[in-house]
């Protein structure tokens, strides 16, 4: 594929300022004292507080609905359902079968069914909880491979998705064969800030909402139709979001706000507690695969084999990417000349699941790698080398057909992370805390074994498959009230506490040479930014923003030429003047402002993609990002319980432009990879949800979070902006993987499900 | 801040008075159920205490409570009249960052800061009480505060970073 048009970069004698160091983040200092408003802060005078009722059943027909003994709570003001609808009544991210509120049956544990108004939020808590519902409970359908063949839950069927790729010579057989199956549990993205925001009537009848969310237009759109208003009488503004990690790439509480606020006529605003969090995002998707691998004598891979069923619960979301990744990565990032892979995404009355960091490529990932080990052991072979041996590299084709054009440097990642220094060996007085089971005081030195485990993972920067993947920026340059030049940064793009803001000011300084950059509040006001999702924003709503400046500069540019009776061809702009190629005449930036501000509007495509055909061939992809990982825990067998001591990790992110952002996001990545691998599952009893709490799911504490030890590949990607890939997801994608290897070595189980439980361990039939 | 109560068979309400932050704060007809970190953000205008689980699990509205670190989201309103109760608002009330919170802000340990206040209110509550806390010590000291971001990697530096700086500053 061809690399994208990009302004010429500007060419300067020094760095760009700002770009490339650790730029503190403007936010943090009102995030450590409490005042930065998140989206469950916000208050307006006469606000009603909404509560959702929600399905106790994960499939039922609802045989009657009365919400009398609601309304006749006193302060109650309105009560909504199905019924109650004058729009559209489903929306969803790519397919519009997710009801508003159920209608007539009900598909998942915790679908809304009603909402309510009223004044006070524990009064809308009971309110919702007086609707009378008669349900006539069914047989829930929750076994995702049963789903491929039992009767529809939903008129749109149960598969959401079938995707096969098929590649090379199908006769193709390696000498050496291994074969496995794997299962991945359910993961909650379990961001902090819940679910929450203040819709509010205006007068045209619109509405604004101020909410948490990872992408403002798309939500504005399924809003609107549910409301049957014009986009532009629907107004969305970021508020304080606490986290996403992809849990708010879907709607939740957005509708049923600015219904009540419609209704009411009065501001609504609505906070998910916990419990109801876990029911109102999407979550990662189970899985269940079977793997068959074939390699060469010395090594080689010949083929992988692969089927898939991802369990996308009773709503479609996001699983047709979803699954779509899992696909064209499942072999891992090495060169495989020949594949067959199946893969299914469906529908189950389970609850709904989409995107979550790493979107796909974990689930496969655990997989492929725990093959590889598998293979490795089959051929002699030492697990690094079998890795570095089939490492994928720029030019090589992905089992997609697809050429990479960009960089691979997936050999430079395994060396790279296997070089990374190891810890110290455990202590005999080591303190009781870092022991496995720790505050239990359970573990003793002596019975606990050492393990150290590596992986190799990749994924996908941006959207694929043919979306027309873009970013918008407005950048305006002003004399500001100082009369010096202020840089004003228009996007709508949603910082979830990634640093985008830091690196969106950053660029701004590094292209105009000014010290004062204002980054607006991201609101539909201007064009859309996409989804904060996809590890893609420091690349296209980065792109975007230098395309905005660079346009801001060639008017500069004209402006100083005609000055000195130059062409603009003869002047530059360097350190906030604007001077001649020869140095010795220049115009300030702030006379040149003189005369008016100067605003620039711009989008950044990506590089066309395509749609993957009937044999999952296509170029589906723009970008690609690499990570290896490698994990050393200590296991107490006969307890069963794992302490990770570290992870080591060596990533591929084209070039760093904030080295402490990117420090950030390596480690809370790792950490939520760690989760998976022996922490985190949303368990299901016959479709319900049996711990929606964090006493009953857990994530990892600050005593169960090793030190992770980083180092980072710096080859600048091509046609994206200062070649700096982006960096959130890799490091969740294989981390998982290699704690599994290292328990797999430290206790010599099979280990063939994360997340791991103390009873895979203790009560596993000795080997 | 709004005056409204719920009503049904328990809709007894209270008025009283809270000491937050060395201030004394009224609470007008109150609907007694309410706990002190919704009486703290919607009654009091103090909203910097954080409500990611309002059930004890996750430390985001941790203050003190006549110095013992508490979950605010677990002691009623009404009960902690009379007590001392300390906030994330009153750590700086000049509004200079403290030692903790300027670490967190230069070492990196704030992403989307949900968990933040809560994390720095127990910081400040472990060194009061231990100035010489290991890092081991701050571990299980917040191992009650959760969060998601950064993987607890740049909190425990900016941890460090406040330590050195006080051991410089005493000597």
């Amino acid at each position: 594929m061809p690399a994208p048009s990009l302004p010429s970069t500007f060419t300067r004698k020094r760095r760009a300022p700002g770009l490339g160091e650790s730029v503190l983040r403007p936010d943090a200092p009102a995030k450590t004292k409490g005042q930065f408003a998140f989206s469950s802060d916000l208050y307006l005078e006469g606000m009603l507080w909404g509560a959702t009722l929600r399905s106790p059943h994960p499939s039922a027909r609802i045989r009657s609905l009365d919400p009398a003994p609601a309304l006749a709570i006193g302060g109650v003001h309105a009560v909504i359902t199905n019924d109650d609808l004058w729009g559209s009544r489903t929306y969803g991210l790519e397919h519009h079968d997710q009801p508003v509120f159920a209608d007539q049956v009900v598909r998942y544990h915790g679908e809304p069914v009603a909402a309510v108004a009223a004044d006070h939020p524990e009064i809308a808590r009971r309110a919702a909880a007086a609707i009378a519902v008669d349900y006539e409970v069914t047989e829930p359908l929750v076994d995702a491979e049963a789903a491929l063949t039992a009767p529809p839950i939903h008129p749109d069927g149960n598969l959401f998705r079938h995707l096969k790729i098929r590649f090379g010579d199908p006769g193709a057989q390696g000498e050496v064969t291994v074969e496995g199956d794997y299962e991945v549990g359910m993961q909650d993205q379990a961001f902090l800030g819940p679910e929450s925001g203040l819709a509010v009537p205006s007068e045209d009848g619109g509405v604004e909402l101020y909410v948490a969310t990872q992408w403002l237009h798309v939500d504005r759109d399924q809003i609107a139709a549910c409301l049957n208003l014009p986009r532009e009488k629907v107004r969305l503004t970021l508020a304080g979001t606490g986290g996403a990690f992809g849990g708010r790439e879907d709607l939740s509480m957005q509708i049923h706000a600015c219904l009540l606020a419609l209704v009411t006529r009065r501001p609504v605003k609505m906070v998910y507690s916990r419990e109801e969090s876990f029911f109102g995002h999407v979550h990662r998707h189970p899985a269940r695969l079977w793997y068959r691998h074939h390699a060469t004598a010395e090594g080689k891979l010949v083929k992988v084999e692969a089927r898939m069923v991802f369990d996308g619960g009773a709503y479609a979301s996001s699983s047709t990417a979803v699954i779509s990744n899992a696909c064209a990565f499942a072999p891992g990032p090495y060169y495989v000349p020949n594949a067959h892979v199946d893969g299914y995404a469906v529908r189950t009355n389970n609850p709904p699941c989409g995107a979550m960091r790493g979107f796909g490529a974990v689930q496969t990932s655990f997989a492929a790698e725990a093959q590889m080990d598998r293979l490795a052991a089959a051929l002699g072979m030492d697990q690094v080398e079998l890795r570095l041996a089939n490492a994928l590299k720029q030019h090589d084709q992905l089992i997609t057909g697809q050429v990479i054009i960009g960089t691979a440097p997936v050999a430079e990642c395994i060396t790279a992370c296997r070089d990374l220094p190891l810890p110290e060996p455990l202590a005999a007085d080591a303190p009781a805390l870092s022991l496995p089971g720790g505050a239990g005081l359970t573990a003793e030195v002596r019975d606990v074994r050492r393990g150290v485990g590596f992986a190799v993972g990749f994924k996908n920067l941006g959207f694929s498959e043919g979306f027309d993947d873009y970013s918008t920026a407005r950048v305006r340059l002003e004399l500001g009230p100082d009369d010096q030049p202020l840089a004003t940064v228009h996007v709508a793009t949603v910082e979830v506490g990634q640093g985008f803001t830091t690196i969106a000011m950053q660029i701004a300084r590094a292209e105009l040479g000014v010290r004062e950059v204002v980054v607006q509040t991201a609101d539909t006001q201007v064009g859309s930014a996409g989804s904060t999702s996809a590890s893609r924003q420091t690349m296209m709503s980065g792109g975007a923003i230098q395309m905005a400046c660079s346009a801001v500069r060639e008017v500069l540019l004209e402006r100083a030429a005609l000055d000195l009776h130059l062409a603009p061809a003869d002047m530059v702009l360097e350190e906030g003047e604007l001077v001649t190629r020869d140095g010795t005449a220049g115009v300030p930036l702030a006379d040149a402002l003189k005369a008016g501000p100067i605003e620039a509007t711009r989008e950044f495509h990506h590089a066309p993609t395509e749609p993957l055909d009937e044999n999952g061939q296509g170029n589906a992809h723009w970008s690609l990002a690499f990570a290896a990982h490698r994990a050393v825990v200590d296991v107490d067998p006969e307890l069963g319980l794992v302490k990770v001591v570290q992870v080591a990790t060596a990533q591929d992110i084209g070039r760093a432009l904030n080295p402490l952002a990117v420090t950030g996001q390596v480690e809370g990545g790792i950490a939520q990879g760690i989760g998976l691998a022996v922490m985190e599952e949303i368990v299901l009893d016959q479709g319900k949800v049996r711990n929606p709490s964090f006493t009953d799911y857990l994530i990892p504490t600050a005593l169960d979070m090793p030190p992770v030890v980083q180092t980072w590949i710096e080859q600048p990607e091509r046609g994206v902006p200062y070649g700096a890939k982006g960096v959130g997801e890799p490091p969740t994608v294989s981390s998982t993987g290699a704690v599994v290897a290292a328990i797999r070595q430290a206790t010599g189980l099979p280990l063939r499900r994360v997340p791991v439980r103390p009873d895979d361990i203790a009560l596993a039939p000795r080997q | 801040m709004t005056d409204t109560q719920p009503t049904g068979a328990d809709q007894a309400t209270d008025s009283y008075t809270l000491s937050v932050n060395g201030r004394d704060l009224p609470v007008t007809d109150a609907w007694i159920g309410e706990s002190l970190l919704y009486v703290l953000r919607e009654r009091l205008g103090l909203p910097g205490s954080k409500n990611a689980c309002e059930q004890g699990e996750c430390g985001s509205c941790s203050v003190l409570l006549d110095g013992v670190l508490v979950a605010a989201c677990c002691v009623l309103a009404a009960d902690a009249a009379g007590s001392d109760i300390r906030t994330v608002e009153g750590l700086s009330p000049s509004g200079e960052l403290t030692d903790v919170q300027r670490a967190f802000v230069e070492q990196g340990a704030v992403q989307c800061g949900f968990c933040i206040p809560g994390m720095i209110v127990a910081i400040h509550d472990l060194l009061d009480r231990r100035p010489d806390a290991d890092e081991l010590a701050l571990r299980e000291a917040i191992s009650g505060n959760l969060c998601r971001c950064t993987g607890y990697g740049r909190i425990f530096a900016a941890f460090h970073a406040v330590k050195e700086e006080r051991a410089r500053a005493s000597t």
